[in-house]
């Protein structure tokens, strides 16, 4: 997709999340929440440890199923569907502590991205994801358990990428990694959207990096969105600054 | 300060010091190494010759040296020491001469290995060895007739035998050496082969050829009637319903006496046709249409061949699947079960494909068993035999396809070499009966084999996608017990 197509269809929602509630038991996680990504847009979702951020991105994968709410995937209701039919419809996810398969080596590991796909593509995305990470063409005979913790991020996106996704869901692309392969993967991920125009759903706790990479952002505390807006305008409040930047800002 | 030369100017500060210091400590400077030992190596060997003995002797004595006997008026205990001071003098020297030949060497032994297996690396020894071990199987009863002719039909069916487990072996690698399930209760599929074969031979006046599809089709059925109870679970649960599951099916077997025949199992069970010609003698039968001499041992050599390309067709099948979407996803299966889903694949057909593959291999062997034995009962069906099957697997190398004939020729075969080792007699004196120390010898080889190698014996695995040039991924890149 070039890029003046991107900015034409840039108000049409590809994921609509609406008035969802999530419990695990007893427990509610997630206390109705609202979000909407458009397509072509940098979503990032920022908030505290245990503010359900994660819960919200396994939500919307159908790991667990919301209780009460909507969620529209490209006008298609998703939310009681199984994880495994919500995963082949063009939604990739790089999950949360990026679970990529360590006896595996890199190649097979991508190939597995790519496995509900047709054979035909593969050749293209394979060259794709190598020109994205090169790093993962230097290892790609070795085994993902033995990857620095930044190549098995770059190796759980470039997995998730060869799915051919319209729309990239990560969980915490940043975690554990240092500062220098932080803004790596977050340069790529800038590369993907603008070049592909890749739509991507970032749920990050490094809300500095998050939300000067993003479009827009979302701000969750205890299971509910409470701040809203682009990327800039929440990098500028006070109140962001103070719970999430102060001392992060590196 | 003054000016630090320059050898001290390389040196870091503080903490880093401190903890470059401490890694040096490490690396076997003193005080942290023990002082080398005045004696001599073998001085030094002679005492630790000695402290095994020592322990041996004591902790063998109530074993060997005393004996009791039923007497009048209650037990007699009587003093045997020949069979203790036998054992404590095995263990003496079997010590000094690891001592004074293995450990003791002024440099470790394991250098020289690894200089040979460094000057062997880039040259495929698993696929020569796998080739030659094929054409060897392929030649087998060629071979034992020109060189063992008067053990031929002993030899013949031992290797009858090893090829039936070498076939559960690999039926068994889908479901726990690639998928990840532990299934402790493999053996029922076997019976299930075993006992569909029989029935509908019996019942129906079916051959063996009509029946052998069928018995895998109902195996592969209770494959998935055991696949979707046990879905959401792994690990110990998983291998506890699959245990449970084995003991039902042989329970049922016993029981239901109208349908099995219960403990008096199945009589009668027809022999394999060749084309409809019997391995008989008389009329119509193999050597008569051949003109060849009736001899038994040309059925022996057809079971043979049977098994033999029964099992190279389950090697074949699985060697397919691995490099299809489905056998892909039973590896990965194994390796993330969260990342499947996140993939879109669907775990529990995975899953499925799995139990009902491995178990259709299961039930092939079982009809094979029953066709050769023409006898079957729920003896044969037992824990037992699911243990050895498993052994055989993890033995082998979890996912390994040489790693199980290997395993299965150095399980099934020692079993029965042990059975014959009547020239230890020699040692032990008369009284000394080998098969009594059957299992002994052999959960000592078990152990051993683990300690030695504890990811099995061909613990490597060769990656299914490949990107221009193919390497063989070693297992100690890998920590122990990951990817289950």
């Amino acid at each position: 997709m070039s890029a003046a197509q991107h900015i034409e269809t840039a108000a049409e929602p590809i994921l609509t999340v609406r008035g969802v509630e999530t419990f695990y038991g007893k427990i509610q996680a997630l206390r109705g929440v609202d979000i909407d990504v458009n397509r072509g847009e940098i979503v990032t979702l920022i908030g505290a440890n245990g503010a359900g951020k994660s819960t919200l991105m396994m939500t919307i994968c159908g790991n667990p199923q919301a209780r009460s709410g909507q969620i529209v995937y490209n006008g298609t209701d998703i939310t009681t569907l199984p994880t495994h039919d919500i995963m082949s419809m063009s939604i990739a996810q790089s999950p949360e502590g990026r679970r990529i398969f360590p006896r595996m080596t890199v190649m097979e590991n991508l190939q597995m991205g790519a496995i509900l796909e047709d054979e035909k593509y593969f050749d293209d995305d394979l060259r794709k994801v190598f020109e994205l990470f090169p790093r993962l063409k230097e290892r790609r005979g070795q085994r993902g358990g033995t990857l620095s913790g930044g190549e098995q991020q770059m190796l759980a996106i470039g997995r998730a990428l060869m799915s051919r996704p319209k729309l990239l869901l990560l969980d915490e692309p940043s975690l554990g990694l240092a500062p220098l392969v932080v803004k790596q993967i977050f340069e790529a991920i800038r590369e993907l959207n603008i070049n592909e125009g890749l739509t991507v759903f970032l749920v990050e706790q490094n809300a500095f990096h998050a939300l000067r990479l993003a479009h827009r952002g979302y701000v969750m505390v205890n299971g509910s969105i409470t701040m809203a807006g682009t990327g800039r305008e929440l990098l500028a409040r006070e109140e962001v600054r103070s719970a999430y930047l102060e001392g992060g800002a590196h | 300060m003054a000016e630090p030369t320059s050898a001290a100017a390389n040196r870091p500060e503080g903490a880093e010091r401190l903890s470059e210091d401490r890694r040096d400590a490490m690396r076997g400077e003193p005080p942290f190494v023990e002082a080398p030992s005045e004696d001599t190596r073998l001085v030094r060997s002679l005492k630790e010759a000695a402290i095994t003995a020592g322990l041996v002797a004591v902790l063998t004595i109530f074993f060997f040296a005393f004996r009791t006997d039923i007497a009048v008026g209650g037990l007699q205990l009587s003093l045997d020491p020949m069979l203790w001071i036998t054992w404590v003098a095995v263990a003496f020297a079997a010590r000094f001469a690891l001592s004074y030949f293995v450990f003791a060497g002024e440099r470790p032994t394991v250098a020289g290995w690894k200089k040979v297996a460094a000057s062997t690396r880039g040259w495929p020894v698993g696929k020569v060895f796998g080739v030659v071990l094929l054409l060897v199987a392929l030649t087998l009863p060629i071979l034992l007739s020109v060189f063992l002719p008067s053990q031929n039909r002993y030899l013949l069916d031992l290797a009858i035998l090893i090829l039936t487990y070498v076939m559960l072996g690999w039926g068994l690698n889908i479901v726990v050496g690639l998928a990840g399930l532990l299934d402790l209760g493999y053996v029922a599929f076997y019976a299930v082969g075993a006992y569909s074969f029989a029935l509908l031979a019996t019942n129906f006046d079916l051959g063996f050829w009509v029946c052998l599809p069928m018995a895998g089709l109902f195996a592969a059925m209770w494959g998935i009637v055991l696949g979707f109870p046990v879905l959401r679970l792994r690990g110990d649960y998983l291998a506890i319903v699959t245990l449970a599951f084995g003991e039902i099916i042989r329970i049922v077997l016993l029981n239901w006496y109208e349908f099995t025949g219960g403990p008096n199992g199945i009589l009668g069970i027809p022999k394999p046709t060749l084309f409809g010609l019997e391995f008989s003698r008389g009329e119509g039968s193999f050597s008569d249409f051949f003109g060849l001499e009736y001899s038994t041992i040309q059925r022996f050599v057809f079971l043979y061949y049977i098994i033999l390309a029964l099992a190279l067709l389950t090697n074949f099948v699985t060697m397919r699947m691995r490099k299809l979407p489905v056998g892909r996803a039973w590896e990965a299966l194994r390796e993330d079960e969260i990342a499947c889903r996140s993939l879109g694949i669907n775990t529990v057909n995975v899953k499925l494909t799995a139990f009902a593959t491995g178990a259709m291999f299961g039930g092939f062997a079982g009809s094979f068993f029953a066709t050769r034995q023409g006898f079957i009962s729920p003896e044969s069906f037992t824990f037992i035999e699911s243990a050895i099957i498993l052994a055989i697997v993890v033995l082998g190398g979890l996912g390994s396809q040489l790693g199980v004939v290997i395993a299965s020729v150095v399980m099934i075969g020692g079993i029965e070499l042990l059975r014959n080792l009547t020239g230890l007699q020699a040692i032990f004196g008369a009284g000394f009966d080998p098969t009594q120390y059957r299992m002994l010898i052999f959960g000592l080889a078990m152990v051993l084999i683990m300690v030695w190698k504890p990811r099995g014996l061909v613990s490597t695995r060769s990656p299914s996608a490949v990107y221009k040039e193919k390497k063989v991924i070693g297992a100690d890149l890998v920590a122990q017990g990951e990817g289950h």
